[in-house]
């Protein structure tokens, strides 16, 4: 079967076992350390890594649809904010009348906009398996339509690009304001539990962050059937050469919405999984800034090889926590030069640099791939 | 209202009087100026006027208002005008007059009532305002444009003249009319006629409707739909009148819009401009184009400070400036960036935008995280009254003819120059220009210097408008792109249009949309449009555009 | 054998029986019909009134100088342009001008264009897999699985194009040549009707020509094939039928030798490559 395909490949065995490793290792080192012990992992790190593991399955769905099928979305931010808003607006109705309003339905921030009713589209939020599907549904229908359009009328390259950054614009723009019903600026917060569980107790965290951790496998795995399919070949082909893959009779619209609708849901699972991780959602994750970023990951990481967003995104991301700690002014400047750096210097990534060390290590292995 | 003479001849009076009184004055100040008794002398006079306004009565300070007309007293403009303003207060402790000068803050400045003498700041505790009502704002207006009437200049009669419509009463309307015979201006008296209109409608007078009907001033249909409440013949031509007069500013209305819009457009096109020509003619996506915009600004607020005192010799001089400041940060971004990244758009795309992370924080860390403001010199300030309902404001109208400017000299530039040639020739084939012994490079540099440069020229222009900051340029990145893919990559004409019609659509929209979503609509709106024309309006045919 | 298996059989199954040729219908004369074909780009005419017929089997050569419109008349048949006026007919059943590329494609209308284009990225055994005739949509493209039956076609073209040595490496390191064959191999796995061969032996050795005028005229009967070669030699050893094309429409069509001794092709352009030969 075309899923199982993954599992017959080395890199992504070996993706999968350090994984695995590394995600036990935490929650080892989590539970069974006293704090006073150095090599003992704080909730706080914990709650930090998970948040890495959201960050890298949406540098691997931007990867998917950038590094395989040529598409460079600077909106991506968008589908993860979609997927972070499902999540939090089933959230939100969990906390049910423990807000500071007590309204037993109506969200705090609707009682204060002096709403008398729920709108429509909050409805069913309160049950976990809608809002769970809802967060594949709302970002896969947006790039449906979005994507439909787009590749309909084969908006490519740059253009593309220019008008993801102009769809997550609009959107961040339009959930700024109070009367969309998401909160304006300040987003869905002070959450309660999820599923029952309270999101402040360290198990939760823990729960959540191996729940990323699954996600980021599951992710990687489906990206990597399709890559390893027929279907992956078709969109190299569409990526290199798309006039000629055209005339190959594959429709390679049809093809991209796929492919990007996939991707976008990806993204819309690492936000759902973000959100509790985080305890908010807001509007700034629509800023076009933050869609780039994790174009950024993808590119230092190294483009089409997966494995190198994820990389990425727990490099850049660890950098910022650390810069953002040190000294906050610098962080802008490094990101900045950290964009010039990997597109001018590393333009094929740090996967680039290890496949090239590789290379040089055995010179006969002849069915290496030049990217 | 009770006026006990006939204002008429009061004023026509008060008016020769005054210039007696003046020309007495001038020979008092000269003769007399070093004995102080004398001042002293007049001060008394003034202070017992002042004083009659200090009652808690209205009806007490309406007598007052008259006494001080009546006193020909000639700081009775100044007193009326300061009382009206809520500007005439008294001091707690020592019962002088003061006119204060300015109201923010705690301490206000302030200026002596009687001498006129700087009083210095006085704290706004120390002071208790003479209070009026409606009604002595009425008298306090009526009386100081029949002055201005009299004595004013052409344009200060005019505004007299309009501040009167709908103030006219039976006393007021004699006065006016004699008033009428004496003006030669046409204009003046066009107004005055007005106003004497509009107290004829109050009347029931039918001819009066024929006379305002048309009229765009927010008094004059005031009093027609006040009239058209009414039953009868006066009402129904009232009706008839507002009809035609709703029309006519639903033509205004639209003038407006379409001016605020093309102004808009303007800066649209003015920041897109420079884009228009790195990315449609070069085919370089510069995302750092929006902090050259900014760069352009702040040269132009670096100017004002070097400058002090010279806001307007500032402005015209950073015009150059913002250009090469901004057309050497492009070259520089050019060189150390770009030109590695040829033929790799989407890697250029992502570079530049770490540029212009870079160049935001750099302004943050060297200048200020907070915004700037760029004062509007005096020649730019101010607006263009075209009708009652419709006036241009003049900084917008400077930027129009800037934007138009800088169009036609990038097309002459284009068209006519050395480099324009050279720069659509290695656009066009690069390896055949370079056969031809056009140094591509250096026709790179120089492009992308122009369009940088036009970009400080956005900047210089933007700053006439909003605050300067780090973030300005953000904000004018993915309109000035929408602009370009709008009109078509490659087109400047195409950018022209498209800037324009965007501004104006966005204009049209934001009345019932709101601002915010207006934008959105616009931004959806392109979404749509270039699924349908995927290369613009005006798209570049061929199989060379196939690419 | 649980359903998903023998869904997927049945997928296998349906393939290996789809019928290779489509369905075009030439009972009533040619293969392709163009007529009073116009366009223009920005004024220019790259194609003027242009009338073509090539009937079914055919092997048919276009030759034209530069600028002629030959590039332009298979961007108008297979679907990448559109044409101002005029009618285009695949049989007398499909037209042509309602179409779009992948079902112009997928009617069997094969095209190879003047630069070599083969994705360089997969290799040359991926670059034959999907040039093959397969359910080319989304779903089957995913869950597709190489059966011994694709892999034989592929290994039977691989020989035919003589690139079986090179089959698991990257298409981007071929020469120039090989890349050529590997287009031509594309084509011949889609099994198409009509194939459309642009410039095919620019770039080859003597012998790698020899070999391709081979291939063609083997092709010719079975499918209809027309050629764009500006190499007046390798026209003259596989044409059967010549049609010359100036400033967008024919100007003379027949034989080899009686389109060279036409006058005004001799003018317009053998007169001046014969001189240069």
């Amino acid at each position: 079967m075309w899923l199982s395909r993954p599992f017959n490949e080395r890199s992504t065995r070996l993706f999968l076992l350090i994984l695995v490793l590394a995600v036990t290792l935490v929650t080892i080192l989590h539970l069974a350390l006293p704090p006073e012990n150095p090599l003992y992992v704080s909730g706080y790190t914990v709650g930090l890594l998970g948040k890495y593991l959201c960050y890298a399955l949406l540098a691997v769905a931007v990867d998917l649809v950038w590094g395989y099928l040529g598409i460079l979305s600077l909106g991506h931010g968008a589908f993860f904010a979609l997927g972070g808003y499902a999540m939090g607006m089933y959230l939100m109705r969990q906390i049910g009348d423990r807000g500071t309003y007590g309204d037993p339905v109506l969200p705090d921030f609707m009682v204060f906009l002096n709403w008398e009713s729920l709108p429509w589209y909050w409805h069913g939020f309160d049950m976990a398996w809608f809002a769970f599907l809802m967060v594949l549904l709302a970002p896969g229908a947006l790039a449906l339509v979005f994507g439909y359009l787009a590749f309909r009328s084969r908006v490519t390259g740059v253009y593309l690009s220019i008008i993801t950054q102009a769809m997550t614009f609009a959107l961040m723009l339009a959930f700024f304001r109070n009367e969309m019903g998401f909160g304006g600026n300040n987003g869905l917060t002070d959450f309660y539990d999820i599923l029952g569980f309270d999101l402040r107790s360290g198990a939760t965290r823990l729960g959540l962050f191996i729940a990323s951790g699954v996600a980021l496998a599951l992710g990687y795995v489906l990206c990597r059937a399709i890559v390893a399919s027929k279907l992956g070949r078709v969109c190299v082909a569409s990526r290199d050469a798309e006039a000629r893959t055209r005339f190959l009779g594959y429709r390679v619209e049809r093809v991209q919405l796929f492919v990007f609708v996939v991707s976008a849901m990806l993204a819309g699972v690492a936000g759902a999984l973000y959100v509790p991780q985080v305890g908010i959602i807001n509007p700034s994750e629509f800023e076009p800034l933050f869609s780039i970023e994790i174009v950024v990951w993808v590119a230092l990481g190294g483009r089409a090889t997966l494995y190198g967003a994820v990389i990425g995104a727990i490099l850049v991301n660890y950098a910022k926590t650390v810069f953002t700690g040190v000294m906050p002014d610098a962080w802008l400047f490094a990101l900045g030069g950290l964009f010039v750096v990997s597109t001018v210097l590393l333009p094929k990534g740090i996967a680039g640099v290890l496949a090239y060390r590789r290379k040089q290590r055995n010179e006969s292995d002849t069915t290496e791939v030049p990217a | 209202m009770r006026i006990p003479c006939t204002l008429m001849g009061q004023t026509r009076c008060h008016a020769a009087m005054t210039r007696i009184v003046n020309l007495w004055l001038l020979c008092l100040l000269l003769i007399a100026l070093p004995f102080a008794a004398m001042a002293q002398d007049d001060a008394d006079d003034g202070q017992a006027l002042l004083e009659a306004l200090d009652v808690r009565s209205f009806q007490d300070k309406a007598e007052a208002i008259e006494a001080i007309i009546q006193s020909e007293d000639e700081r009775a403009n100044d007193w009326l005008q300061a009382l009206l303003d809520g500007d005439l207060q008294r001091h707690k402790d020592d019962g002088r007059f003061v006119i204060i000068t300015d109201n923010v803050g705690r301490e206000w400045p302030a200026r002596d009532a009687l001498t006129g003498e700087d009083v210095g700041e006085i704290s706004r505790r120390e002071l208790s305002r003479i209070d009026i009502n409606n009604a002595l704002r009425s008298q306090l207006r009526s009386a100081l444009s029949m002055v201005e009437l009299y004595t004013g200049e052409r344009d200060e009669r005019l505004d007299a003249a309009e501040g009167l419509i709908g103030d006219v009463d039976d006393e007021l309307a004699d006065s006016l009319e004699s008033r009428l015979d004496d003006e030669a201006d046409a204009d003046v008296r066009n107004r005055l006629n007005q106003a004497l209109a509009v107290y004829r409608l109050e009347q029931g007078e039918m001819d009066a409707v024929e006379t305002l009907s048309g009229s765009l001033n927010s008094d004059v249909r005031i009093a027609l739909s006040r009239a058209a409440e009414g039953e009868g013949a006066v009402a129904d031509a009232a009706r008839a009148a507002l009809v035609d007069i709703e029309q006519k500013l639903k033509v205004n209305r639209g003038l407006e819009t379409l001016y605020f819009g093309l102004s808009m457009g303007s800066v649209l096109v003015l920041a897109a401009i420079g884009l228009a020509i790195t990315f449609g003619v070069m085919g370089v996506i510069n995302m750092a184009h929006g902090e050259l915009i900014m760069l352009g600004a702040y040269s132009t607020w670096m100017m004002q400070q070097l400058l002090p005192g010279h806001p307007g010799l500032a402005v015209l001089l950073s015009i150059p400036v913002g250009f090469l400041v901004s057309a050497l940060v492009g070259v520089i971004i050019e060189r150390s960036v770009i030109q590695h990244l040829k033929g790799r758009p989407l890697e250029t795309l992502l570079a530049t935008f770490g540029v212009s992370l870079i160049l935001q924080q750099l302004v943050r860390t060297v200048v200020s995280p907070l915004n700037r403001t760029v004062t509007t010199p005096e020649w730019m300030s101010g607006s263009v009254a075209i009708n009652d309902a419709l006036s241009l404001t003049l900084n917008r109208l400077y930027i129009m003819a800037f934007a138009v400017l800088v169009f036609v000299g990038l097309i002459l530039i284009m068209r006519r120059t050395r480099l324009g040639l050279e720069v659509r020739a290695v656009t066009q084939n690069r390896a055949m220009a370079r056969s031809m012994g056009i140094r591509a490079t250096r026709v790179d540099i120089l492009t992308f210097a122009l369009g940088s440069g036009v970009a400080g020229l956005a900047g210089v222009a933007l700053a006439q408008l909003t605050n300067v900051g780090p973030n300005l340029g953000q904000s004018y990145i993915i309109d000035s792109f929408m602009v370009v893919v709008f009109g078509g990559v490659g087109n400047l004409w195409g950018t022209l249009v498209a800037g324009l019609s965007l501004g104006v659509i966005n204009q049209i929209l934001e009345p019932w949309a709101g601002a915010v979503l207006a934008k959105i609509l616009v931004l959806v709106f392109i979404i749509l449009f270039i699924q349908k024309r995927p290369r613009g309006l005006f798209p570049q045919k061929g199989r060379a555009a196939e690419g | 054998m649980n359903l998903w298996q023998s869904m997927a059989r049945r997928d296998r199954v349906f393939e290996f029986l789809a019928p290779a040729i489509s369905p075009v219908d030439v009972r009533h004369g040619p293969i392709l019909y163009m007529e009073d074909v116009t366009v223009s780009f920005d004024g220019f005419r790259a194609i003027d009134n242009l009338n073509l017929t090539i009937d079914d089997g055919e092997l048919r050569c276009i030759i034209g100088p530069n600028g002629a419109g030959k590039t332009t008349m298979m961007d108008i048949i297979t679907g990448k342009t559109r044409p101002d006026t005029g009618d285009v007919w695949f049989g007398s059943r499909h037209d042509l001008l309602t179409m779009n590329e992948p079902e112009i494609a997928s009617l069997g209308i094969g095209r190879k264009f003047q630069k070599p284009t083969v994705f360089e990225a997969l290799t040359v055994f991926e670059n034959l897999e999907l040039a093959m005739t397969a359910d080319k949509r989304v779903i089957p493209t995913l869950t597709a699985r190489l059966t011994g039956d694709v892999r034989d076609r592929i290994e039977e073209v691989l020989t035919m194009i003589q690139l079986a040595d090179q089959q698991a490496q990257p298409a981007g390191i071929l020469s120039h040549g090989q890349k050529q064959w590997l287009e031509i191999g594309m084509l011949l796995m889609q099994r198409p009707r009509l194939l459309l061969v642009d410039e095919p032996v620019a770039g080859m050795t003597e012998q790698e020509m020899e070999r391709t005028a081979e291939l063609l005229t083997s092709l010719a009967g079975k499918q209809s094939v027309v050629v764009v070669e500006h190499d007046m030699g390798f026209v003259r050893s596989i044409a059967r039928t010549v049609t010359v094309l100036h400033q967008g429409s024919v100007l003379a069509e027949g034989s080899m030798d009686q389109v060279q001794s036409d006058p005004r092709v001799i003018e317009v352009y053998l007169g001046e490559s014969e001189e240069a030969a």
